[in-house]
């Protein structure tokens, strides 16, 4: 395979991030393509048919997709800063953590912010206990991935920006009982493979702040 | 005596415990198994293995505890190298492999899930929903033998609980999910897969899943689970 490397990204996603980290950990160029997420192009359907989404990494001109997907094939493929642990059973751990963030902590965290009500109240009580089992797996620790960043880590990123400006759109109070989780994501938006591809705090507040009434409604993002 | 190397903590009737035991049978590897009384009789020592999300499977290799599936199958991929290989070896394949695996849990699963706990014009719009899904996962297929190719590998482990639900699924609603019409390849495979001996001689009973299944769905309607 030869080196080309295009990322079809958005600025304000996480997913997109991620993948920006794993690139920008391992040193290698790439052409960012800004998808306006309200008007997707041609190219991205073209390469993301199934789920027509960002990110999509398109290496020469095959393309890869799913954010995690693509930060372990970033981290198999190209030397450079160890994104994974090389011993199987932590390699095992570290995936086991990615997915707990990803399908407890995330919809968690999310929902808490756009219920109301006794669902509300439900969802903060299980976002609370995930939270505190996550910030119970720093152990102390600078990162998740010990001195440095690796998977769990990028994994998480949301918790070092995305979420609290969430939570201040919406008027909800999570992280900050957490301040081990704060403390380490000061530690992660000053890695400078971070600090080089972190949205502008003010870019996530304009996505949020006009949208808050049809996202409480749907649920989900809303990108016109 | 010795505690053996590798213990298993699983039910008879959950098909991501099996996923993790063919893929300790594929490489050959001996192993003791634990049956869990899920879910509300878990023993104190799964607990206290897997105190983050207390569920079964749960592999203890030396001592160390590993959850999730599909995580557990990659690992022991990993660590035991000589033999029979489950994952690609090509990372571009096997990025395939895990988006491939990731769109069947996320995707066909949920849909099957909500196809059998849905009725009327809801159902209808979540079976055709599930159709689609069906229909693309076929694209993983193709003309292969097996989605591992000429031998099975980690999709054929991740999938194969579809190849097992959907039919008794399709029993108790009524539906059909996977056909001739939107997935012929993938409904052959289906009938492969199960023919598989490892595989055949492993699944818990067809007509105690039926039981069961039907069991579920009765539950949830009336607001119990």
């Amino acid at each position: 395979m030869g080196e080309t490397l295009k990322l079809f990204g958005w600025k304000v996603s996480p997913y997109s991030h991620r993948v920006e980290v794993a690139l920008r950990l391992k040193g290698v160029k790439y052409e960012f393509i800004h998808e306006d997420l309200a008007n997707k192009s041609d190219m991205l359907i073209r390469y993301n048919p199934i789920l027509k989404k960002i990110p999509v990494l398109l290496h020469d001109d095959t393309p890869i997709v799913e954010s995690q997907v693509i930060v372990e094939y970033i981290d198999e493929v190209f030397d450079g800063h160890p994104i994974l642990p090389k011993d199987p059973y932590e390699r095992a751990e570290a995936r086991f953590w990615a997915r707990f963030i990803d399908e407890k902590v995330r919809p968690q965290v999310w929902m808490s912010c756009w219920t109301d009500g006794e669902i509300q109240k439900s969802f903060i009580a299980q976002a609370k206990e995930s939270l505190a089992t996550l910030q119970g797996r720093l152990e102390g620790k600078k990162f998740f991935g010990g001195d440095s960043i690796g998977l769990i880590d990028i994994m998480a990123c949301s918790l070092a920006l995305w979420y609290g400006v969430m939570e201040e759109v919406v008027g909800l109070n999570l992280l900050n009982d957490y301040p081990e989780l704060c403390r380490w994501g000061e530690d992660y938006r000053n890695v400078e493979a971070v600090r080089e591809c972190l949205p502008e705090r003010e870019l996530i507040v304009d996505f949020f702040a006009p949208r808050k009434d049809r996202i409480f409604a749907k649920k989900a993002p809303v990108y016109d | 005596m010795a505690e053996k190397e590798v213990k298993l903590f699983g039910n008879w009737a959950s098909t991501y415990t099996l996923r993790v035991e063919w893929a300790l049978k594929l490489k050959g590897i001996e192993y003791e198994y634990v049956n869990e009384d899920i879910p509300f009789n878990k023993s104190e020592e799964l607990l206290r293995l897997n105190p983050v999300t207390k569920k079964i499977p749960v592999l203890v290799h030396n001592g160390k505890p590993l959850a999730e599936s599909l995580v557990i199958i990659e690992y022991i991929d990993d660590t035991w190298t000589k033999g029979y290989s489950i994952m690609p070896k090509d990372p571009y394949d096997r990025a395939q492999a895990r988006f491939w695996a990731k769109f069947a849990d996320d995707k066909c699963m949920s849909a099957m899930y909500s196809v059998s706990t849905s009725s009327g014009e809801a159902q209808q719009k979540m079976l055709q929903e599930a159709r689609e899904a069906f229909q693309i996962l076929e694209q993983a297929l193709g003309s292969k033998k097996f989605f591992g190719g000429d031998q099975i590998g980690y999709l054929d482990l991740a999938i194969t609980l579809l190849a097992f639900w959907i039919p008794i699924l399709e029993e108790i609603v009524s539906v059909s999910m996977v056909d001739n019409e939107n997935a012929p390849l993938l409904k052959e495979w289906f009938t492969r897969i199960l023919d598989v001996d490892m595989i055949k001689t492993s699944l818990p009973p067809r007509d105690k899943m039926y039981e069961l299944s039907k069991q579920r769905r009765e539950q949830f309607f009336s607001g119990q689970i």
